[in-house]
């Protein structure tokens, strides 16, 4: 048992290793100044004043996120409503839908992107007099185009689980449609509309295909093509090595994942224990209920 | 009933988002994919396309590739998941967190540092990360896309019926027929969707083989890329049609072994 603990342990520490030696990598030699990393040319905190006066990794990080943060709310808000209406549908409604919603679940990025890109170039030949209607909003369809499905399918378990007659109760107790939605329908689900925020937001942080795709002029970018730091540093790293201001910027990033990651867990471990104390109680009640 | 109405349109942005942003677009794709640059009906991109030896060819290449990788993903994390989900090893969600956590870092940064590292590695061996272009490609498919089957395959691990293996060996089954009798089928919907997580964005994937074969090898969303950037609206299209039409057969044929959705968007 022991040996076999040991095996265990060394096996997944192993693969933990493999996946995170290029992220350490470019963390241990943010803290040298040298151009390469694999160089070490002396401890060296320069790099990290070095990334906030570097103007052009600032301008895509604040692209980044403005995108992100736009893309993450407007999809949620789009998803989150169409969950609640798609759920008080006819059967054949709802299925027609959930399958189209099922389509960019599936599909590659580079066919969304390719397709969206497409349709944009037609619409600005034909109705634009040839003028190209690539912009920030073309590009933030496209995050909402990647985000919303994901969404949709985060919050509808969430609504499945909703007691059905709640919604009416409110009516009956005299809450206009608004209000029941707004004080007794959000509140149940809020923990899948996070969930779907959190997502999306990663999901526009991460993506490259689709913004290089749709990217237009616009944002903090001015009259050149909005960059986002997945496109710079794709085109960065096409020239040479990592730049080593955005070793510098890896560190932070992973410092804030690793605070997220550390800190989610912990409330769901303190949350499993609490379930484990309670379980018997609860299980028992809800026997009783279904009864 | 009234009510009902109100409640149903709120469903009327989130249908009119689909179908102007994801139906609408596919129909463009194959308008595009059988037209040409005036909008005249033709076979050009067709014939191009299954005439090109080059053409076929990256598209054979990208499909060996995806297996391969699906392949190697899979020996890695089902193993892995495994014990993770063991409560016998380990009992700390924490651990299972950490190995989705790269997802959550910038890929284009982290292929990057790969091919950094990897230039480091090969150059102490006396070679270039230009000389061996498979497996720079291969090295960064691996870890880019362990992190996507981890979860799926978690999560069933987590599900599987104890007394079901249990009950297999009282039964007489020796260690490998209980692992292919009754592990691999309670895992199927697992394995299902997490090769699906990795075979198809394998082979429309751009950045990890542009990036760490230097160019040299070439796969599905490298020639829909290229496409894009030589603005040939119509080659693309096509490409992406043949993508899309991949993509269907794929899901048609693991259809009955799919796990619920929840369970894929549970996996992001």
């Amino acid at each position: 048992m022991v040996v076999k603990k040991i095996f265990a342990y060394t096996y997944i520490y192993l693969v933990l290793l493999f996946l995170y030696l290029p992220v350490f990598y470019l963390i241990v030699f943010s803290f040298t100044d040298s151009s390469f990393a694999g160089q070490w040319s002396g401890f060296s905190l320069e790099l990290y004043p070095r990334l906030f006066q570097d103007k052009e990794i600032m301008v895509a990080l604040g692209n980044t996120l403005i995108i992100a943060a736009l893309s993450s709310l407007l999809s949620t808000l789009i998803g989150t409503l169409g969950a609640i209406g798609i759920f008080y549908c006819k059967k054949g409604v709802r299925h027609f839908l959930e399958n189209i919603n099922q389509i960019n679940v599936v599909n590659a990025e580079i066919v969304i992107a390719m397709s969206l890109t497409v349709m944009f170039v037609f619409v600005g030949q034909k109705f634009f007099g040839g003028n190209s209607i690539f912009s920030f909003w073309t590009l933030l369809i496209g995050h909402c185009c990647l985000s919303v499905p994901f969404v949709y399918l985060n919050v509808k378990p969430k609504i499945q689980q909703m007691d059905p007659a709640l919604y009416e109760a409110a009516l009956d107790l005299g809450s206009t449609p608004n209000q029941a939605i707004h004080k007794v329908i959000i509140p149940q689900i809020i923990p899948g509309i996070m969930a779907a925020l959190l997502l999306s937001f990663t999901l526009s942080l991460d993506d490259f295909i689709v913004t290089a795709f749709t990217r237009g002029s616009g944002l903090l970018s001015g009259g050149a093509q909005i960059e986002t730091l997945s496109t710079l540093v794709q085109s960065k790293i096409k020239k040479g090595a990592v730049p080593p201001e955005l070793r510098a910027l890896t560190t932070i990033i992973f410092l804030i994942v690793l605070t997220i990651v550390i800190a989610y867990s912990i409330r769901v471990n303190i949350k499993a224990k609490g379930q484990k104390k309670l379980g018997k109680s609860h299980a028992d009640k809800r026997l009783s209920f279904n009864a | 009933m009234r009510y009902k109405i109100a409640r149903q349109s709120l469903a009327l942005p989130f249908t009119l988002f689909l179908v102007l942003f994801v139906l609408i677009p596919i129909f463009f794709i194959v308008y595009y994919a059988f037209t040409d640059s005036n909008g005249n009906f033709t076979w050009q991109a067709f014939s191009s396309f299954f005439t090109s030896t080059t053409k076929l060819n990256v598209l054979l290449v990208s499909i060996l590739i995806g297996i391969f990788n699906t392949v190697i993903c899979l020996l890695i994390s089902f193993p892995l998941s495994y014990i993770l989900a063991n409560p016998k090893y380990n009992k700390n969600y924490v651990l299972v967190m950490f190995f989705v956590m790269p997802m959550w870092i910038n890929f284009v940064l982290r292929t990057g540092a790969l091919r950094d590292l990897l230039s480091v590695f090969l150059g102490w061996c006396g070679t270039t990360t230009g000389e061996h272009p498979l497996f720079c490609t291969m090295v960064g498919m691996v870890i880019n896309y362990i992190p996507f089957t981890v979860l799926p395959l978690y999560s069933t691990m987590l599900k599987l019926d104890h007394s079901q293996i249990e009950a297999a060996q009282d039964l007489g089954c020796n260690g490998i027929q209980t692992f292919t009798r009754s592990i691999i089928p309670q895992a199927m919907p697992g394995i299902i969707s997490a090769s699906m997580m990795v075979f198809m964005p394998t082979i429309s994937s751009y950045v990890i083989s542009d990036t760490l074969s230097e160019g040299q090898i070439m796969l599905f969303g490298n020639s829909i890329y290229l496409s894009f950037s030589n603005s040939d609206w119509n080659g693309g299209s096509f490409m992406s049609l043949i993508m899309l039409l991949i993509i269907f057969v794929v899901m048609l044929g693991t259809r009955k072994f799919q796990g619920n959705d929840e369970e894929r968007s549970a996996a992001w």
